[in-house]
């Protein structure tokens, strides 16, 4: 009685908050919208009985994803979303290798509070990490002060509200993700190795490349899907950092309901974001089970 | 004969495939290795025997190139090596831990240093494929690693270190990882491979008897000096410290004066007792402290007083210890001392002569003790 | 060590510059006297006298940790049983979907899931306000928690609670009295997280608010969106010196609990 109150508790929160809600998200999206409160018919009609819920089916139809096909904005959104969260995958692997790698190699005593440092911004607000980028990359913000000052440049350059602001948000703030799993691998690396590498006449670079860098490779592979999953995802960052013509399915989805208030279409919109991120997702998840393995 | 026996360290024509000139090792205010001059020669076993941190591990890391001298100079086949990188060396390294890449195949760890040097496929592997059968792990060419058993990564990584064909094989505990039976079966493996390719061998163990079984001659260290440097055989038979004779082996300690006799040495040991004779191969000082270092095996035990023995001396069992093939008998003599007696038990143990708290004598003969200097 | 020991050493201080700081320029240009966020024009405090004086930063500063308090206990609570229920309850009919369950919110974007309750809440005639986003909030913050309880659970020793149960513990007691003290560290962490979590959250809270309710995250959303701002500079400084002191006082307090534990044993290794 008692296991079966524990076991009930969560799961029917989590079957009333998670999954109806994701059920009426998938029904919404093959519904039609409607001038009306709520905006979208059919209504479940269970006063009509059957009849009513025949009724209710036969008018569900996947109307939204052929106009989700047919109009060029979602198309774009959804390969400009996959383009700029692989683009910023890619620099936050540049930019958090050669970090994880310097920790894993820093002395001992001082890896426990080089972990705390990179992990102390996950603590602080999202929102005001991303908002600090718009006082440096604005035209007449510091970066451009910085730059001119020292004569680099002659005239401001246009970085907010551009792609190359996006990419800079996302690996600013994913970059502990990229981080951790790359420095978890790079820490079990057994020394000997580099040792047994350069003793069979490598040099240090051919070392790295030859030894260290595939040893690492789970840890970048699990990093780079840490990154891209919630990147793709995004809402925040581009609708902060990114311009008009940033075009990112989060902010789609955000815009169809909030600015247009097309629910079935946001829904669809919903629908097929999920459908995008399945594929990573499953592959993410076959690489942490082959890590799990390899430990074994 | 004596042009047969393999000991070139006694031959002053030949030169030495490796000098220590004078090394020092200090790891901050750490000595690890103290002012140390020593050759080795070309197709030696060369064996660094002692505890852990006595720096024989760093003796070997310097070999490799991991660490560079703080003083003197390490020449090989007459080269300083200071400036040497360990890829350019013509030493490989048998690690500890054997340090096998763990996302290549076996075939491709033994590969993996041939592949550093211009060689072609063809020649890459063919030599692959002589070191798997050297090794005798053809069969296992396509696994990695962690597929194999424990004895069979030992012979990888034995085969990746001598794929090159290096000058210098250095082995670093190289059977630590194995269990015992396994670990004698290897060790002659070992000397075979090394008698086969004919390679310089310098392996550093903290297993002494390892250390007696597989090399032609061992270097005993303690706190980053060499104390000896002998055959197996001479280590054993004339230790030249109370540490080398302790280190090797069970061994006797009773220390005493010494005073010149017509037979070599009297050693007055206890008051009221008579004195220990004994021969020694250095000259002493009248009443000069030393030490008799004596094996448990030289010592033997009998009930009665022997007749015409030089050293016999009385005392009362305490223990035995029984190990099947032999037996060790702890004796309790004069002024406390204990002194091990070691028998073979070549007949059945029907009639147990001696037993606990049994009075017995126990004796050797003049040359079986060694006279160490304190 | 010694091992490319200059790149190491240029790529940590780099990459902690990169880090910090557009924080700290943050931090530094909210004491600034000017309008004009990015034009340094003196030392001054008036923003955040600015601030204090702002109701609907304060009313919404109060919403947001009402919201967070409340919902990230609950949370701890749910994901505790929860953790517990996937680690030690054994096989049940719907396992894999609770695990599913479980999972699928730490992957899924927050605009789907902020999208699927707001619909719901609105299907089932919920009026959106300060209950609302606080089962939102719980929902996907005790996913949270039970990733990091079960971690803990999963490295427990069963043998403590069979030894509870066999001096004659309950169930309950022995959860209570034996295996809840020993992953409290986790339950804690798992708590501090979801708190974290619902302080931060901007997507989930806009859907689900209504307009009775606006959290401090949506109100600095909707500030920001128009530029730069001193008082947002302020209020960031504010937020930022809070997780600081919180987080460092955190680690040092774990520390020391550490270094006890370590000093107690050396010191039952002597005697």
């Amino acid at each position: 009685m008692r296991r079966f109150f524990l076991i009930a508790v969560p799961y029917i929160w989590l079957l009333a908050l998670f999954l109806v809600p994701f059920l009426i998200v998938l029904k919404i999206s093959l519904s039609d919208t409607a001038l009306a409160i709520p905006p979208y018919t059919p209504q479940l009609d269970f006063g009509a009985g059957w009849d009513g819920i025949r009724n209710f089916f036969a008018a569900l139809d996947f109307e939204n994803f052929t106009f989700l096909t047919e109009d060029a904005l979602y198309w774009k959104a959804y390969l400009s979303s996959l383009k700029i969260a692989a683009v910023s995958t890619f620099f936050t692997l540049l930019v958090g290798y050669p970090i994880a790698y310097a920790m894993a190699n820093a002395r001992i005593e001082w890896r426990p509070t080089l972990m705390m440092l990179i992990i102390l911004p996950f603590w602080t607000s999202f929102l005001i990490r991303v908002y600090s980028w718009m006082g440096i990359l604005s035209q007449e913000g510091y970066l451009n002060q910085f730059l001119m000052s020292l004569g680099l440049i002659s005239e401001p350059l246009i970085i907010l509200n551009t792609n190359w602001a996006v990419y800079i948000g996302i690996v600013y703030t994913y970059l502990p993700f990229m981080i951790l799993p790359i420095y978890a691998a790079l820490e079990k690396l057994d020394g000997a190795l580099i040792e047994a590498a350069e003793d069979l006449g490598c040099s240090r670079l051919s070392a790295f490349w030859l030894v260290t860098f595939p040893l690492s490779k789970g840890g970048v592979i699990a990093g780079c899907f840490l990154v891209f999953i919630p990147a793709l995802g995004e809402f925040v960052i581009p609708s902060l950092l990114g311009g008009s013509d940033t075009l990112m399915i989060g902010k789609v989805l955000w815009e169809e309901f909030f600015s247009n208030r097309d629910w079935p279409v946001a829904s669809a919109v919903a629908v097929v974001l999920l459908l995008l991120l399945i594929v990573p997702i499953i592959l993410f998840q076959r690489n942490e089970q082959k890590a799990r393995e390899a430990d074994q | 004969m004596a042009q047969n026996v393999f000991a070139p360290w006694d031959d002053p024509t030949e030169t030495p495939l490796i000098q220590f000139k004078g090394v020092t090792k200090r790891f901050g205010d750490f000595v690890a290795i103290d002012n140390l001059t020593q050759d080795i020669y070309a197709r030696e076993f060369f064996a660094l025997l002692g505890p852990s941190g006595c720096g024989k591990t760093t003796m070997m890391r310097m070999l490799a190139g991991f660490e560079a001298p703080s003083e003197g100079q390490i020449l090989i086949a007459g080269t300083d090596m200071a400036h040497v990188p360990p890829n350019l060396r013509a030493v490989n390294m048998m690690f500890q831990s054997y340090a096998l890449f763990p996302h290549l195949s076996v075939w491709d760890n033994i590969a993996f240093g041939l592949k550093r040097e211009r060689h072609t496929k063809d020649a890459v592997s063919a030599r692959v494929e002589e070191m798997l059968k050297l090794t005798r792990l053809e069969k296992f060419a396509k696994r990695k690693p962690h597929q194999i058993s424990g004895g069979q990564r030992q012979r990888v990584a034995l085969a990746r270190s001598l794929a090159k064909a290096p000058k210098l094989l250095l082995l670093d505990e190289p059977l630590g990882a194995l269990d015992k039976k396994l670990r004698q079966d290897t060790q002659f493996e070992l000397m075979d491979i090394q008698e086969k390719t004919g390679t310089t061998f310098v392996i550093v163990t903290h297993d002494q008897e390892e250390a007696m079984t597989v090399a032609s001659r061992v270097a005993v260290m303690d706190e980053g000096r060499i104390m000896q440097v002998s055959t197996p055989a001479q280590i054993y038979e004339a230790p030249n410290s109370v540490y080398v004779a302790d280190f090797i082996g069970d061994v006797n300690i009773i220390e005493g004066t010494a005073s010149p006799s017509v037979n070599g040495y009297e050693v007055r040991w206890a008051e009221g007792h008579a004195p220990l004779v004994a021969k020694a191969s250095q000259v002493l000082r009248e009443g000069q402290r030393i030490s008799l270092a004596i094996r448990p095996e030289k010592v033997s035990i009998s009930a009665e007083k022997p007749e015409n023995s030089v050293n016999a001396i009385e005392g009362k069992i305490i223990d035995i210890a029984y190990l099947g093939n032999l037996s060790t008998y702890h004796v309790e003599v004069a002024g406390g001392i204990m002194v091990k007696a070691q028998t073979a038990n070549t007949r059945r143990l029907s009639r147990r002569e001696l037993t606990w708290e049994d009075k017995v004598w126990l004796n050797w003969t003049d040359t079986a003790a060694v006279v160490l200097e304190q | 060590m010694k091992r490319m020991s200059w790149f190491n050493t240029v790529s940590i201080t780099l990459g902690f510059v990169f880090l910090y700081l557009p924080m700290v320029i943050l931090v530094v240009y909210s004491f600034n006297a000017s309008k004009l966020v990015t034009v340094w024009a003196g030392f001054s405090t008036k923003w955040y006298v600015e601030l204090m004086g702002n109701e609907a930063f304060l009313d919404a500063a109060w919403v947001t940790v009402k919201v967070a308090v409340l919902s990230s206990t609950l949370a701890t609570v749910l994901g505790t049983m929860a953790a517990y229920v996937l680690v030690r309850a054994g096989r049940f009919h719907g396992r894999t979907l609770f695990s599913g369950m479980i999972y699928a919110p730490l992957v899924m974007p927050e605009v789907i899931t902020g999208l699927s309750l707001l619909l719901l809440f609105i299907g089932i005639g919920l009026d959106r306000g300060i209950f609302t986003i606080i089962l939102a909030h719980t929902t996907f913050a005790m996913c949270y928690v039970s990733v990091v309880v079960s971690s803990r659970l999963v490295s427990f020793d069963r043998a403590l609670e069979e030894a509870a149960l066999d001096l004659g513990c309950t169930q309950f007691q022995a959860f209570r009295l034996v295996t809840l003290p020993i992953i409290a560290p986790a339950v804690i962490s798992g708590w501090l997280l979801a708190f974290t979590l619902s302080l931060d959250d901007l997507v989930i809270a806009s859907f689900t608010a209504g307009p009775s309710a606006t959290t401090l995250p949506i109100k600095i959303f909707s500030a920001v969106r128009l530029g730069v701002s001193p008082e947002i500079n302020a209020l960031s400084t504010i937020m930022i010196g809070i997780v600081t002191v919180g987080v460092i006082s955190a680690s040092l307090i774990s520390k020391r609990a550490s270094l006890r534990q370590q000093a107690e044993e050396q010191a039952a290794v002597r005697t």
